[in-house]
């Protein structure tokens, strides 16, 4: 099967700084993808590239096995959510319009069901929107597009919590009718995390994890208590951060955590905390995996012990 | 945490699905021959992807839990009560009594005392469910 998106060996060099670095990423269709990482990390270029608004420096970026930049018939089956998006002097219900003019598979019911949801009136002027109203209507125009590809960029600025959920729940309902490939980039991990069945996390314009959440889950565990037993459950494993306070110790193991260790952990009166999505996303950011591309969860720091 | 109804970090929310399903299976919320949710209804309810969703229906699909009704969904099938309990039974010292009794040799809290508590604890979930 073709890929939605595939995306090998991209760089995009801005005045000698690369905003991205060699990127290899491939998305299957039908999926929805986090794409995570810090502020500058790249996530927007990347994105601005797969919508064809933006010309790689070297490598190719494709949809649906295609280039998306001047491709009118990559472009229309693609949609482009972007974070504080600028709209014409228009009015809501024009920027509807337009859109359905441009997505073949627009759906005008589905559009306004989402306005009435973020409480939008099609006859107020986008200009006199709130950030978050912006945010809502862009929303708005990215799920009821359902387009096959479906970009979305950081698209909350100014939602609350309860919008937020909102886009959510309508983006996982509507996802489940009318199943599509779904880019989404956030800082809000946690929140999100249930959405995704892929992240990719980028930092300073590499990739430096991707892996499916099934795999995340549970499969990275913080191990804190007596210093000693720490070392003992840390042997051999590999150790991405490793903490000490006197005879307490604490490090970040990844891997599953055997039964009996789980046993002998308790019995020396040591925690297991496993790590959530946006925790394994900060370390991998910090640098836990490596720069090198692609890097899963076997790599990590060298082995040495905490407890001299 | 975000809302997802109650699904944690410590394991795969696929897992995290099965183990709920299996649960209300095991104690008879689902009877067997009844319906089970579908893929979209557990993605809609946990607010998770609908393909988490799935393989979660698919690896109690694939230990006999479940069967499908082509067309119709995903239904418990007979016998799966008891071997959910039978399995929950045979883990039930390793889960539960094994922890305890850790805990309490670290409290410095003998067998008989344990035991005691154990009584105890009967006696009090006795009375308040009269």
């Amino acid at each position: 099967m073709t890929p939605a998106i595939s995306v090998s060996g991209l760089t995009r060099r801005y005045r000698g700084h690369a905003a991205l670095d060699e990127v290899d990423i491939v998305i299957e269709p039908g999926t929805i993808t986090g794409l995570l990482g810090r502020n500058g990390a790249g996530k927007t270029t990347l994105l601005r590239i797969l919508a064809g608004q933006e010309f790689p420096s070297s490598g190719t970026a494709r949809i649906h096995g295609a280039a998306p930049a001047e491709d009118e018939q990559v472009l229309r089956r693609l949609v482009f959510v972007r974070e504080d998006q600028v709209y014409p002097d228009i009015k809501i219900g024009q920027a509807l319009r337009a859109a359905s003019w441009c997505c073949p598979n627009w759906d005008g019911e589905f559009a306004s069901s989402l306005l009435e949801d973020f409480g939008l009136q099609t006859n107020k002027p986008v200009k006199r929107l709130s950030r978050g109203q912006r945010s809502a209507l862009g929303i708005a125009i990215g799920l009821a597009a359902r387009a096959e590809v479906t970009l979305f960029d950081e698209p909350y600025a100014g939602l609350d919590a309860v919008a937020r959920q909102l886009f959510y729940d309508r983006l996982l309902a509507d996802f489940a009718a009318f199943p599509r490939t779904v880019l989404l980039s956030t800082h809000l991990i946690d929140e999100a995390a249930a959405l995704f069945e892929n992240v990719v996390v980028i930092d300073r314009g590499r990739v430096v994890l991707n892996a499916a959440v099934d795999e995340l889950r549970g499969a990275v565990t913080r191990v804190s208590g007596p210093c000693l037993a720490v070392d003992a459950l840390a042997e051999g494993r590999a150790v991405w951060e490793r903490r000490r306070l006197g005879s307490q110790a604490s490090v970040v193991l990844a891997g599953p955590i055997a039964p009996g260790d789980r046993e002998q952990a308790r019995l020396s009166g040591v925690d297991l905390t496993p790590l959530s999505l946006q925790q394994i996303a900060v370390q991998a950011a910090a640098g836990a995996f490596g720069s090198a591309p692609r890097i899963g969860l076997e790599s990590g720091f060298a082995t040495e012990r905490t407890c001299a | 945490m975000p809302e997802m109804a109650g699904l944690g970090d410590g394991a795969p929310l696929f897992v995290q699905v099965a183990d709920r399903l299996a649960g209300e299976i095991a104690d008879g919320g689902v009877g067997e021959g009844e319906r089970v949710p579908s893929t979209n209804e557990l993605a809609a309810f946990y607010r998770i992807n609908p393909a988490t969703a799935a393989k979660g229906i698919n690896l109690l699909a694939d230990d006999g839990l479940l069967e499908k009704r082509r067309g119709i969904g995903m239904f418990v099938a007979a016998g799966a009560r008891g071997r959910l309990l039978a399995r929950r039974r045979a883990e039930f010292a390793q889960r539960y009594v094994s922890p305890l009794v850790a805990e309490a040799v670290r409290l410095g809290i003998g067998s008989d005392e344990l035991i005691a508590l154990v009584k105890e604890a009967d006696r009090e979930r006795e009375g308040a469910s009269l």
